[in-house]
C-alpha cells in the first residue's frame, strides 16, 4: 500500500471531483424522477388489480397482474438491456445536451424508462398493500355518501393508503437509488459508472504511470461512502417517521410482527 | 421485434441452446453458493443482533448498514477490482457468490433478527429458568416459532439474489443473462434480439415466479393468522 498516497491525491483534483460530483447528481436526478413516475404508474397497477374484478374490468385486472408478476420476477438489467434495443427514443432526446453526449442521452433515456417500468412494479405491491390497510367500512361509508368510486378512491382511500406507505415508499427510493447503479452497465452517466471510468483511467492521474490496488479502495471506498451517506439519511428519515407512525397510532403493545411485515415490504425491492 | 416471427432466429436459438443452459448452470452455481454463504452471514450477524452483547449487536448493525446502504454493483466491482489488482484474480463466478453472498447475507441477517424478535421475550425467560442453553433455547424453543416468519421473507430475499446475478455482466458476466446479451451482439450468433430476450426472460421467471408466489401466499395466510389472533384476544380479554 505503498501508493496510497498517490490514490489520495487523485481526490484532490478538482477535474475528477466534479466528474463525480455530476455522477451523484444524475444518480439522485434519475432515481427520484424514476420513483415518482413509478409511484403513478403503480398506484394505477395497484388499483386495477385490487378492484377491477368484476366481468367488464377483469381485462384490466390480468393485464395489472401479468405487468406486476413480470416485472418482479425478471433482473432489471434483462429490462434495461431490452430497452435500449426496443424503446423508441423521442427526438428531442437524440442531442447533446446536460453535459452528456448525444450517445449517452439516448442511453440514459431508455435505461430510465427500463428503471421506471421495472419499479412501477414493485411500488404497485407497495401500494396494494396500503390499499389492503384501508379499513373495508371506509369504501361503504363513501358509497352511502354518494360518492362514485373515482371519487371514493380519489378523496377517502388514495389519502389513508399513501399516509400508510410513505415510510416504505421511502425505503424504496434506498432501493431505486442502489438499483440505477446498473445503468453502468450500458452507459457512463451516474455515479458508478464514474467511479469504474475513473477506475480505468487512473494511471493518468495517480502519478505513477499504472493502477494500483490502493486505486481501487480509494475510488470505489469514495464511491460507497457517497451512496452511504445519502442511503444511510433516508434510512434513518424513515425509521423516524416509523416511530412516529407507531406512536401516533397509539399502538402500545409491543410491535413486533408489525416490524416484520414492515421488514418484508422493504426487502421487496 | 426483430426476428420474433421467423423461424430462422428460433432456429438459430435451438442450435446455441447451449449457451443458455451454460448460462443457467452458472446462476444456478452461483445463486446455490451464494445462498450458503448468505445464510451462514445471516445467522451469524442475525444471532449477534439479537444477543446481550452490546459490541456484538454493533458489529452486527455496522455490517448490515453498511453493505444494505450500498449496491451491490459496486461491492461486485470493488471486490473484483481489488482482487485482480493485487493478483489474486479468483475468477468471474468466485467473485460472483462471494459478492452476492455477502450483500445477501444483510438481508438475511435483517430477517432473521426481525424474526427472533417477534418472538415474545417470555419465551427466552421460560426456557431460561428451566435451564436451556443458548443453543438448547434457540434450536427447540425460539427457531421454531420464529421460522414461520423468517420464511416469507427469506424467500423474497432469494428471489432477489437470483435476479442479482445478473450483476456478473459487469465483472465479465458468465451468467444467463450476460450470455443472452453476448449471444444477441455476437459476431455469429448475432441479431435475433427478441426470441433470445424471450428464452432468457422466461427462464428467469420460471425460477422466481414460483419462490415469490409461494413467499406472498405464506405472507398472507401468516397476516390472516395475526389478525384472527387478535380478535380471539380481544374476545377473551371482553
Amino acid at each position: 500500500m505503498g501508493t496510497l498516497k498517490n490514490s489520495l491525491s487523485m481526490l484532490g483534483n478538482p477535474a475528477i471531483i466534479n466528474f463525480v460530483l455530476y455522477g451523484v447528481l444524475f444518480t439522485l436526478i434519475i432515481s427520484v424522477v424514476s420513483v415518482l413516475f413509478s409511484v403513478v404508474i403503480g398506484t394505477g397497477l395497484a388499483l386495477m388489480r385490487n378492484y377491477c374484478g368484476k366481468q367488464k374490468a377483469l381485462l384490466l385486472k390480468v393485464l395489472s397482474v401479468v405487468y406486476i408478476e413480470m416485472f418482479r420476477n425478471t433482473p432489471l438489467l434483462f429490462w434495461i438491456f431490452i430497452c435500449v434495443v426496443f424503446w423508441p427514443c423521442p427526438g428531442f432526446v437524440d442531442q447533446a445536451m446536460f453535459g452528456l453526449s448525444s450517445v449517452n442521452n439516448k442511453l440514459m433515456f431508455k435505461a430510465a424508462v427500463a428503471l421506471i417500468l421495472y419499479t412501477s412494479g414493485v411500488i404497485a405491491e407497495i401500494v396494494r398493500g396500503g390499499l389492503n390497510s384501508v379499513a373495508r367500512g371506509q369504501i361503504e361509508a363513501g358509497y352511502s355518501q354518494g360518492f362514485n368510486m373515482i371519487q371514493i378512491m380519489w378523496y377517502i382511500v388514495l389519502p389513508q393508503t399513501f399516509k400508510a406507505i410513505i415510510p416504505t415508499l421511502l425505503s424504496q427510493v434506498i432501493t431505486t437509488i442502489k438499483d440505477s447503479s446498473f445503468l453502468a452497465n450500458v452507459a457512463v452517466i451516474e455515479l458508478m459508472a464514474r467511479t469504474k471510468q475513473i477506475l480505468s483511467a487512473a494511471n493518468r492521474y495517480n502519478g505513477t504511470n499504472a493502477i494500483n490496488v490502493s486505486d481501487v479502495f480509494v475510488l470505489f471506498g469514495m464511491a460507497a461512502a457517497i451512496y452511504f451517506i445519502i442511503n444511510f439519511t433516508i434510512s434513518i428519515t424513515v425509521r423516524r417517521l416509523q416511530i412516529k407512525k407507531r406512536t401516533s397510532n397509539g399502538i402500545l403493545r409491543s410491535s413486533n410482527m408489525q416490524e416484520t411485515y414492515v421488514l418484508i415490504q422493504e426487502n421487496m425491492g | 421485434m426483430s426476428g420474433l416471427f421467423s423461424t430462422r432466429a428460433w432456429n438459430k436459438i435451438w442450435l446455441y441452446r447451449g449457451t443458455f443452459l451454460l448460462g443457467l448452470a452458472n446462476t444456478l452455481k452461483t445463486a446455490a453458493i451464494a445462498l450458503i454463504i448468505a445464510l451462514i452471514l445471516g445467522i451469524i450477524f442475525g444471532l449477534m443482533a439479537t444477543s446481550n452483547k452490546k459490541v456484538l449487536k454493533t458489529i452486527s448493525r455496522i455490517y448490515v448498514e453498511v453493505i444494505q446502504n450500498t449496491p451491490v454493483l459496486l461491492q461486485m466491482c470493488f471486490l473484483y477490482y481489488a482482487l485482480a489488482f493485487s493478483g489474486h484474480s479468483p475468477g468471474i463466478i468466485v467473485t460472483g457468490f462471494l459478492a452476492l453472498g455477502i450483500y445477501t447475507g444483510a438481508y438475511m441477517a435483517e430477517v432473521i433478527r426481525a424474526g427472533i424478535e417477534a418472538v415474545p421475550k417470555g419465551q427466552f425467560e421460560a426456557a431460561q429458568a428451566q435451564g436451556f442453553g443458548y443453543v438448547q433455547m434457540m434450536f427447540y424453543i425460539i427457531i421454531p416459532q420464529s421460522i414461520k416468519v423468517i420464511l416469507p421473507p427469506m424467500t423474497n430475499t432469494i428471489v432477489n439474489m437470483i435476479k442479482n446475478t445478473s450483476c456478473l455482466y459487469i465483472v465479465g458476466g458468465a451468467d444467463l443473462l450476460s450470455l443472452t446479451y453476448s449471444f444477441v451482439t455476437g459476431e455469429n450468433t448475432g441479431g435475433s434480439y427478441a426470441p433470445a430476450y424471450i428464452v432468457c426472460g422466461v427462464i428467469f421467471f420460471l425460477i422466481c415466479f414460483p419462490l415469490s408466489t409461494i413467499a406472498s401466499t405464506w405472507e398472507n395466510s401468516l397476516k390472516k393468522r395475526e389478525q384472527k389472533a387478535a380478535i380471539n384476544l380481544e374476545a377473551t380479554e371482553a
